[in-house]
């Protein structure tokens, strides 16, 4: 969706993060490239989620499953636990309601898989520190008024959700200078990207039920 | 498109000639019995049915391997003239089908999204139609008069099994894809439930697992109509004067159907026909009136009012669910193929919701399906005039089955 060209690391890393076999729900799939090549080379079961009609005809034609919905209205159609993986692949920074989003990620998939952009990078930082104008670099290349980016978040931030929400963080990559690294904490401020695998530990009423 | 208001009147005024590199040209119908008395067609009501001639055309070259056949399903008021122009019009006493070409020209030719270069493309009239299949306009052969109200009444189910028939005569064992919209769609869908391994795929557009109560209600006033206009005499008008009242008001709701609040708007504005004001009469004073009694009128021309009965319930009738019990989540077990969902989001007789629901239903079932709501002003009606974008789609759709 909003993937710029020269970062696709996180299409790497995804790729190679899901096992044979799996079934995969890709959330904001664009033209389904990732869905078709795991299926492909794979054998995964895709379905990609997409709002863009001309995006989603391209994922037809890549024989994938895709669904034209819009994802701020959630995903009530699909069972809990339906898929092993459901990706958001730089696509969360996008929607209008990023918690809504992610809650469906963890109710319909046993795993997720979130890459985003981290606002809380050095360079971002002291950019908007420096000149006192909303940063543009590499990996957010936008003026303010034209970004597709309505909810920048940082590595800080996503990680405090972590905590706070019962979410179990599985592992984790970051992009610093270009290279790929397992995620640590204290990279929070030198990864330009950050790529991470989540799941609900339990059931978020779970105790309070029982 | 460029005229959204001639658009929704439908008088297209760029159709490709037959001439045209992309049209395919003068067409001929042709007919077949597939049913006869020792071959009856059974029908989901219990009763029997024979003589069956069915009137289908094609369009594109079978290849060897009889592996390129897509059949196209029309709507309730259409024929098997889908695509080109009808070398036959005089011959089957059908004027009307000099003014334009099949139903859909837009979508099938060489190089259109159904491409006449690379399939096969079939399409039959429906069972109880007036176009050349047996219908309750044909002669019964017990009485040997017209049918009238003593043609059983068909379902989406018999059309099916009817268009089976048709596709075995042909040879073909699989079909590439089946193709329809509003009621076509459901004869898609119907496929998919029915005959699962002699298809690849559906493309359902502008249609639903079952209509609405709405849809009914409108369907039952249409049929009253008919039934009260005084010519009716239950059914059996051939050769005397025909419902033709209660089947162009009939047609006058259908139509309301079709558009949506905003085509309504856009095409009519509340305008006054005398582009003045209030007439004070009760004749016609709005140019939405006029319209509707024009597509009522045009219609009584070209339709029998017993096959609107008959097709009518037959879209009443349709539930996809009845293969699951009632469960359209079951139902959707039976479905062994790739389906493109297409809905209009301004189309309020079969809603973008229904089809969503059937796109969900499929995908617990973890069948391949892709659903499409493409945004549209144009109602119902936007299955024949939303054609780029529509187009576009059913080509990305059938390459992605070749990848199959």
């Amino acid at each position: 969706m909003t993937q710029n060209q020269k970062c696709r690391w996180d299409h790497k890393a995804i790729y190679d993060i899901i096992p044979d076999g799996a079934s995969v729900l890709d959330l904001g799939c664009g033209d389904g490239e990732l869905l078709a090549k795991l299926g492909r080379n794979k054998k995964v079961q895709g379905l990609g989620i997409e709002k863009d009609f001309y995006q989603v005809a391209k994922t037809t034609s890549h024989g994938v499953s895709v669904l034209q919905v819009d994802l701020d209205t959630g995903l009530a159609g699909l069972p809990d636990k339906s898929f092993d993986f459901v990706i958001l692949e730089k696509t969360l920074q996008v929607v209008n309601k990023p918690l809504l989003v992610l809650e469906e990620m963890l109710r319909v998939g046993k795993s997720g898989v979130i890459s985003f952009p981290n606002f809380g990078h050095w360079r971002v930082m002291s950019c908007l520190m420096e000149t006192g104008r909303m940063p543009v670099t590499p990996e957010l290349p936008y003026q303010w008024y034209d970004t597709p980016n309505i909810h920048l978040f940082t590595a800080k931030d996503i990680l405090d959700w972590i905590r706070d929400n019962d979410v179990r963080l599985e592992k984790g990559f970051s992009l610093m200078d270009g290279k790929v690294f397992p995620f640590h904490e204290d990279d929070a401020v030198n990864a330009e990207e950050i790529l991470l695998v989540i799941s609900r530990s339990r059931s978020k009423f779970g105790s309070e039920v029982i | 498109m460029s005229d959204p208001i001639n658009a929704v009147v439908g008088s297209k005024s760029k159709f490709d000639l037959p001439e045209s590199p992309h049209s395919v040209g003068w067409i001929v119908s042709h007919t077949v019995r597939l049913a006869d008395e020792a071959n009856p067609l059974p029908l989901e009501c219990g009763k029997t049915l024979a003589p069956v001639d069915v009137e289908y055309e094609f369009y594109g070259k079978l290849n060897e391997a009889r592996d390129n056949a897509i059949l196209v399903l029309h709507a309730l008021s259409g024929d098997a003239h889908a695509a080109g122009w009808s070398a036959q019009a005089d011959e089957l006493g059908r004027p009307w089908l000099k003014k334009r070409p099949g139903w859909w020209d837009d979508l099938i030719g060489p190089g259109k999204a159904f491409d006449t270069t690379k399939y096969f493309v079939i399409c039959s009239n429906l069972l109880g139609s007036c176009y050349g299949t047996t219908g309750p306009a044909s002669l019964d052969p017990e009485t040997n008069r017209p049918y009238g109200l003593r043609f059983p009444v068909v379902t989406v189910g018999d059309w099916v099994q009817l268009q089976e028939r048709l596709i075995n005569h042909l040879g073909i064992e699989r079909l590439r894809a089946v193709a329809g919209g509003s009621l076509g769609g459901q004869q898609a869908l119907e496929w998919a439930l029915a005959y699962p391994d002699r298809i690849e795929s559906a493309i359902i557009i502008a249609s639903a697992p079952g209509l609405s109560d709405q849809g009914l209600a409108f369907n039952a006033v249409a049929r009253n109509a008919i039934m009260t206009d005084l010519n009716f005499r239950n059914g059996d008008y051939y050769g005397d004067p025909t419902p033709d009242y209660g089947l162009t008001i009939a047609r006058m709701l259908g139509h309301i159907t079709y558009l949506s609040e905003t085509s309504m708007r856009r095409k009519f504005g509340r305008r006054y026909r005398n582009g003045e004001g209030p007439g004070f009469h009760f004749g016609i004073d709005f140019e939405v009136e006029n319209y509707l009694l024009h597509q009522g009128e045009a219609f009584v021309e070209r339709f029998d009012a017993n096959s609107y009965l008959y097709i009518t319930k037959a879209m009443d009738y349709y539930d996809a669910a009845v293969w699951g019990d009632g469960d359209l989540d079951r139902a959707c077990r039976r479905i062994q193929i790739r389906s493109l969902l297409v809905s209009f989001s301004s189309d309020w007789l079969y809603t973008a919701d229904q089809m969503k629901e059937l796109a969900f239903s499929l995908c617990r079932n973890r069948k391949p399906v892709s659903y499409v709501n493409i945004q549209s002003s144009y109602g119902h009606d936007a299955f024949l005039l939303e054609v780029e974008k529509q187009a576009h789609l059913v080509r990305c759709f059938l390459d992605g089955g070749d990848l199959a």
